[in-house]
């Protein structure tokens, strides 16, 4: 057993430490070390997207992504994504447009389309298309995800 | 009315959207242990020995069970699985050993240290193999590998015969596939002192699960609590017990800790069951004018090693083959074999989409033969409201032909059909085809009702315990608007309970598209009685007469006067007088028959029939086949909620997309070729066409507002219009899913439209 490893960092806009190992990745971290269970374990081989989150700023996918990467970093998981009390306009669509169904590949929808906006305001529908093609869902075939988005994207 | 047909987000939105949501995966007990299974690695073999001790030695392990160390009971449709295999294995999936331990890592390293020794059996691959004489018997004493047949006949076959001007005839050949929920399977089972066991449960089925669990883990069923916890999808492939949860009972047993069990997504691929592989052999016939005569269909299931709910999909499938359009005489004759593949269980439209893909080609066979549009031969052929079917099928009420005219008229579908459109090397094509399906549940059990308990607390609060499940389709908003509908109270006032079965009423499960119509009935005969209650109260308490009475935005109104506060007449009904609590409860069971042996009688309510219209371009040098846009109309009964009604359509169509264009399990050998999303190909976001859909009102009679079921319907009938459009592009036909690149190449290289290129 390799040694763990203290990493520190931004989580959720606040401060914090930990200690792990250095095959740990990022979405075992934040779900085991700090309780956010938002981010998924679908497929755990950076082929669903449902584990996506942001590290300064960027969609990574938090199941192949190492934890130790994240020291000195700035993480956002879907629990990071709410304005304080108050829902972020994103969240506020996918539940106007009806872009949740079972609710599991959400978190990871979330995360790419808050990247996805943050790099084009007001993306057209192809943009907002491309820039979910790494997150997959059963339920809702894409379409209200995809409205929702580009609504968020029209505020 | 006001919240009926409207645009309602989901209850369990927020939960949802801001990661606070709890799966069972995300869920942990105190001294929780994990459980893993190893699983077997041959196909067909004895298990000479199984050797776990090095899994003892591995720190943290807790215990490790084989089929000595538990009482293995026979379960399931055939009663012919287990939770533990112990002499044989029969399928790449098959449970040899299950371990407990503090970590999914220190039981995973557990479960590779387990030596297993086979002798290996000569396997079968093929339903043809099974059924020869003298071929490897995969159950002792089930004698031909032939468990179940299914016949069915209406009419006189011959006499359909006779009377055809025309008749097709061909196979059609359908893959695997597999749900790919996006949460995996799980389950947590947890003893209390008093040995009563809470199992935490992704079941679509609680309370059938309740009982049929009890028999398997040597319990009695009032012993064991289930508990739903929010559900990463399902689609039906939780209607039926998989070993993993016993498995899972029994570990908990032996440790006298919860234990948990979540299947690694490669796992989901390999051991979780998938949607019915099947032949399907079919003639149909139609008059000169193109009237339908007859259809005779004989189908061969390749059943697996063992037997789920894809071995019972010929109940559904007959109805497609007798009774979709008027079929004067029907024969069905099914054989379902055992194999050395992995095992189906049940998936969304349930055996439907393949005899759709099958039905609706050869319809549009027949119109080539007569010469009429496809359009106008099944209008020709469609039912109107008020018809019996030749299996008894009664449509109460029916928009079959509304369907096919608003999907035509959606797609441009005169336009486009009469010139197919050339490109140079891309040609364009539309095709349709339609469905019906059971759109109130299907009496399959002696009861298919279900029960609700409505009550108004002395704030004014409603809460809807309701025997029904959601699987994330949305029924709990679905509800909590029909109760708040009634009530005149608004939808935050409306709480559902629907997740244990300590607490709700009983219920058959979510399945046969029968969530809305049943559970919906039954929550408006507890609210109905809810609002009389009140009315008859505020009544006698003002002297006002009962009739000019009506609930309203939270008040008891007379005209547009305010009688009372709904709250206060709550508590004046609480603490005064009488000291009364307004609950009330019901049970609605539907007005269908269990149907006879020979499947006559009308085994749903109400059905729900739809019609497809779908445009496609084929790239004639590569064989790609891109769906440029999917026309939807759906007979619904009545629109409950705008906004989730769409989602089911959009998510059932994309589905049905994956079905037609790239979705398939690959078996080869009796294993798994391509366990993982990358080798699995999901439609992604940028591979969806743009979907319109229209929904049909026929108002139903019996429906809650007059709604049927739809949750099935929208996947069914994607894949014969798609296979339609394409011979309408190249006029090659295909009979076999999926519509790779490389099937439609070869066809298209086959059929002289193009060149082979290695030629
Ligand atoms: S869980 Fe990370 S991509 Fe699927
Ligand atoms: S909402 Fe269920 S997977 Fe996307």
């Amino acid at each position: 057993m390799q040694p763990e490893v203290e990493i520190r960092f931004t989580l959720n806009g606040r401060p914090v430490r930990t200690h792990v190992p250095p095959t740990m990745a990022v979405l075992e971290m934040v779900r085991e070390r700090f309780a956010l269970t938002g981010s998924k374990l679908a497929c755990g081989e950076g082929e669903c997207g449902a584990c996506a989150v942001l590290l300064d700023g960027e969609p990574v996918l938090g199941c192949l992504t190492p934890a130790v990467d994240v020291d000195g970093r700035v993480l956002v998981t879907v629990e990071g994504l709410r304005h304080k009390a108050d829902l972020a306009p994103l969240q506020k669509a996918f539940l106007m447009e009806g872009a949740v169904q079972c609710g599991f590949c959400t978190p990871g929808m979330l995360v790419a389309a808050t990247a996805l906006l943050a790099e084009h305001p007001h993306p057209s529908r192809e943009q907002v298309r491309r820039g979910l093609e790494g997150n997959l869902c059963r339920c809702t075939g894409y379409v209200a995800i995809v409205e929702a988005v580009e609504d968020a994207g029209k505020r | 009315m006001t919240l009926i047909g409207a645009r309602i987000p989901k209850l369990d939105g927020p939960g949802k959207a801001t990661g606070e949501t709890r799966y069972l995966s995300d869920l942990e007990v105190p001294g929780m242990l994990h459980g893993v299974i190893r699983r077997s690695d041959r196909v067909h073999a004895r298990i000479v020995s199984v050797d776990v001790s090095k899994a003892l030695e591995v720190s943290g392990v807790h215990a490790v069970l084989t089929a000595r160390d538990i009482v293995n009971v026979p379960f399931g449709h055939g009663k012919d699985n287990t939770p533990l295999k112990g002499d044989r294995v029969r399928c790449i999936r098959d449970e040899i050993a299950a371990v407990a331990a503090e970590t999914e890592s220190a039981a995973a390293e557990a479960c590779r240290a387990i030596r297993v020794e086979y002798e290996d059996l000569p396997p079968v691959f093929t339903v043809e193999d099974a059924l020869k004489p003298g071929a490897p018997e995969i159950h002792a004493g089930r004698a031909g590998n032939l468990p179940f047949t299914y016949d069915y006949a209406h009419g006189d076959v011959a006499q359909g015969e006779a009377d055809s001007a025309h008749v097709v005839e061909g196979e059609f050949v359908l893959q695997f596939m597999t749900h790919c929920c996006m949460g995996t399977s799980a389950i947590l089972a947890a003893f209390d002192s008093e040995g009563r066991l809470t199992l935490t449960s992704l079941t679509q089925v609680p309370f059938l699960y309740r009982r049929d669990m009890a028999a398997i883990v040597g319990m009695s069923p009032e012993d064991i609590r289930v508990i739903q916890p929010p559900i990463g999808g399902a689609f039906g492939s939780k209607l039926d017990i998989y070993p993993f949860e016993p498995i899972a009972v029994h570990l908990a047993r032996a440790t006298r800790r919860p234990v948990r069990i979540v299947f690694s997504r490669h796992e989901e691929f390999v051991s979780s069951p998938t949607r019915q592989p099947m032949r399907v052999r079919l003639r149909s016939g139609c008059d000169g004018k193109g009237r339908l005569t007859f259809r005779d269909a004989q189908l061969w299931l390749d059943n697996g090693g063992y037997t789920s709910w894809g071995a019972t999909t010929p109940f559904v499938m007959m109805q497609t083959f007798s009774s979709l359009y008027r079929v004067p005489h029907a024969r069905f004759h099914t054989k379902v074999a055992y194999t050395n593949n992995p095992y189906s269980g049940s998936f969304r439209g349930y055996g439907n989409l393949q005899a759709t893909f099958a039905v609706e080609s050869q319809l549009d066979l027949l119109a080539e033969k007569v010469g009429v549009d496809p359009l106008e031969l099944r209008l020709m052929n469609s039912q109107e409201t008020g018809e019996k079917t030749g299996q008894g099928l009664e449509f109460v009420s029916c928009g079959l032909r509304d369907c096919l005219e608003s999907a035509a008229e959606m797609s441009g579908w005169r336009a486009k059909r009469a010139s197919p459109a050339l490109k140079g090397n891309v040609r364009r094509g539309v095709g349709m085809a339609s469905m019906l399906h059971v759109g109130g549940g299907a009496k399959i059990y002696r009861s298919d009702g279900c029960g609700s308990v409505v009550s108004i607390d002395d704030f004014g609060k409603v809460t809807l315990v309701t025997g029904s499940t959601d699987i994330g389709q949305g029924s709990e908003t679905v509800l909590a608007q029909m109760v708040a509908e009634v009530l005149g109270v608004a939808m935050d006032r409306v709480k559902v309970i629907n997740s244990d079965t300590d607490v709700k009423p009983w219920d058959v499960g979510v399945h046969a598209s029968r969530t809305s119509y049943v559970a919906g009935n039954s929550a408006l005969l507890a609210a109905n009685e809810a609002k009389a209650k009140l009315l008859t109260a505020a009544a006698d308490l003002y002297e006002l007469p009962k009739g000019e009475l009506s609930l309203s935005g939270g008040f008891i109104m007379r005209g547009a006067e305010k009688v009372d506060a709904l709250d206060k007449l709550v508590r004046t009904l609480h603490f005064t007088g009488k000291g009364e609590l307004l609950v009330t409860h019901s049970y609605f069971e539907p007005a269908s028959v269990k149907q006879d042996a020979g499947f006559f009688g009308n085994v749903s309510p109400t059905y729900a029939f739809g019609t497809h219209a779908v445009e496609v371009e084929v790239e004639l040098d590569t064989g790609q086949v891109r769906v440029l846009a999917v026309s939807a109309a759906h007979d619904v009964g009545k629109v409950l909620n705008a906004m989730s009604l769409e989602g089911q359509i959009e998510g059932g169509v994309v589905m049905g997309l994956g079905y037609s264009l790239t979705e398939e399990l690959k078996i080869r050998e009796g294993k798994v070729l391509n366990p993982s999303f990358r080798d699995y190909h999901l439609l992604t976001a940028p591979e969806v066409p743009p979907i319109h859909f229209k929904a049909i009102e026929t108002e139903d009679p019996s429906g809650p507002f007059g709604a049927k079921g739809v949750g099935e319907a929208p996947a069914i009938c994607v894949a014969a219009a798609v296979a339609n459009a394409v011979h309408h592009a190249t006029g090659v036909r295909f009979t076999e899913l999926p519509l790779t690149p490389e099937r439609v190449l070869n066809g298209l290289i086959a059929a002289g439209v193009v060149r082979d290129p290695l030629a």
